[in-house]
């Protein structure tokens, strides 16, 4: 496969391909055990020890327990996988949506109700330099 | 002979289906939303399909990363609807046809279209938000339907050119099949939302209405995006569009616009909703 991709250029944007698949397969792997509600019961009751069951790395298994949601997709999390973590924890799509743009909840669902992020100024990596 | 009686466009967004399962849909967020529905439900009460082909993605629930096809035919008398991880959306069993189902099987494969076929899955919001956007809440779904997944999670999904010609593949089967069903070809997902990565929220009207100008006018046009135009223009999530040209390929290559309605947002989507028939 080629070192980078024509979408790379493409700023704030992780495209979940086999580069990320290969990264986050036990993460993923754990978060899609969140489907079945004995799992989800047994996460909650001890977030380490279930963990323990996939072969998640360090940074992985730490973005899971701080609930970095930004950095689970960095570290290979797809994000219809990473939903099921958050919606573990109560949150809504736009909830999760909005934690990656590091703009508050009621920011974020303001900026949607607005008519949601234009994408004049973001197209390409070199729109965002500077900011 | 079966017969195509129309081509239904519609975003699947969850957040849809959450309103209208929590009896939301009258408060000041979603009225204006659900507002926009009521044509498109009148159009399919009186088109009366006896079964509905869905082309929709699964998302993470009858499909992981352990197994991914590219296209999945639903073979199965019935679909339960799947927990995504916070319980089952409370909805009908969705009822299959399988002897249409299996009918597609063939004559696609024989076509050239390599299936994945599927005798168990459930099925998620991607198939049952839009049954909900054009059937309401009925006790039981009034049609028979045929899940057909597309891989668009996974980098990279099929191509536009790709996905127009399963659907006038679709077309060409339907056109065979010794029964007097009516049926509708569902296109769902998109249209520009991205739900991940500091860009997460973006909304491309612009891109939306020349995708949906072109789609009705001139699909191979549209057929040809590449998918870095998706993902930069639509969003990541937006190249869900791509489904839209099943549907798009299973009319005839002149149709007739029956009814358009957007919105936005829904939580984080640009929601469109497209009926076409046959000219």
């Amino acid at each position: 496969m080629p070192e980078t991709r024509d979408y790379d250029d493409i700023p704030g944007t992780i495209v979940f391909d086999g580069r990320r698949s290969r990264r986050g397969y036990a993460l993923n792997k754990f978060l899609m055990s969140l489907n079945q509600p004995a799992n989800r019961e047994a996460f909650r009751a001890g977030e380490g020890a279930y963990l323990d069951q996939f072969a998640l790395d360090g940074e992985q298994r730490d973005a899971v327990l701080r609930r970095e949601w930004l950095r689970l997709i960095e570290l290979g999390g797809n994000v219809y996988y990473t939903y099921k973590l958050a919606a573990c924890d109560g949150m809504t799509f736009q909830d999760l949506a909005g934690e990656q743009t590091g703009m508050s909840a009621e920011g974020f669902a303001q900026m949607m109700a607005d008519g949601g992020r234009s994408p004049e100024g973001n197209r390409r990596r070199a729109d965002w330099e500077g900011r | 002979m079966a017969r195509l009686v129309g081509g239904v466009a519609c975003s699947h967004v969850p957040a849809v289906g959450a309103a209208i399962d929590k009896g939301r849909t009258g408060e000041p967020y979603w009225a204006p939303y659900f507002a926009k529905l009521e044509p498109a439900r009148a159009w399919i009460a009186e088109a009366r399909p006896d079964v509905c082909i869905v082309v929709y993605n699964d998302h993470a629930n009858a499909f992981s990363l352990e197994v991914i096809p590219t296209f999945a035919l639903g073979l199965a008398d019935e679909f339960p609807p799947a927990d995504e991880g916070y319980g089952p959306r409370p909805v009908p069993i969705v009822r299959g046809h399988p002897e249409l189902a299996w009918h597609l099987a063939e004559s696609l494969i024989m076509d050239e279209f390599d299936l994945t076929l599927v005798n168990e899955m459930n099925v998620d919001h991607g198939l049952t938000v839009p049954l909900s956007v054009m059937f309401g809440q009925p006790a039981a779904w009034p049609t028979r339907v045929i899940p057909l997944c597309v891989n668009v999670v996974q980098y990279p999904p099929p191509t536009g050119q790709r996905c127009h010609r399963l659907g006038q593949a679709i077309r060409r089967a339907i056109d065979a099949f010794e029964g007097d069903e009516r049926v509708v070809v569902f296109g769902t997902g998109g249209m520009s939302h991205q739900l991940q990565g500091e860009r997460a929220g973006l909304i491309n009207v612009d891109f939306d209405t020349r995708f949906l100008d072109g789609l009705v006018a001139d699909p191979e046009a549209i057929a040809a995006i590449p998918h870095v135009e998706y993902l930069r223009e639509a969003g990541s999530e937006g190249i869900e569009l791509v489904m839209w040209l099943v549907m798009r390929g299973a009319l005839g290559a002149g149709v007739r616009e029956v009814y358009r309605a957007t919105h936005v947002p829904t939580s984080n989507t640009h929601n469109g909703l497209l009926v076409l028939e046959d000219a």
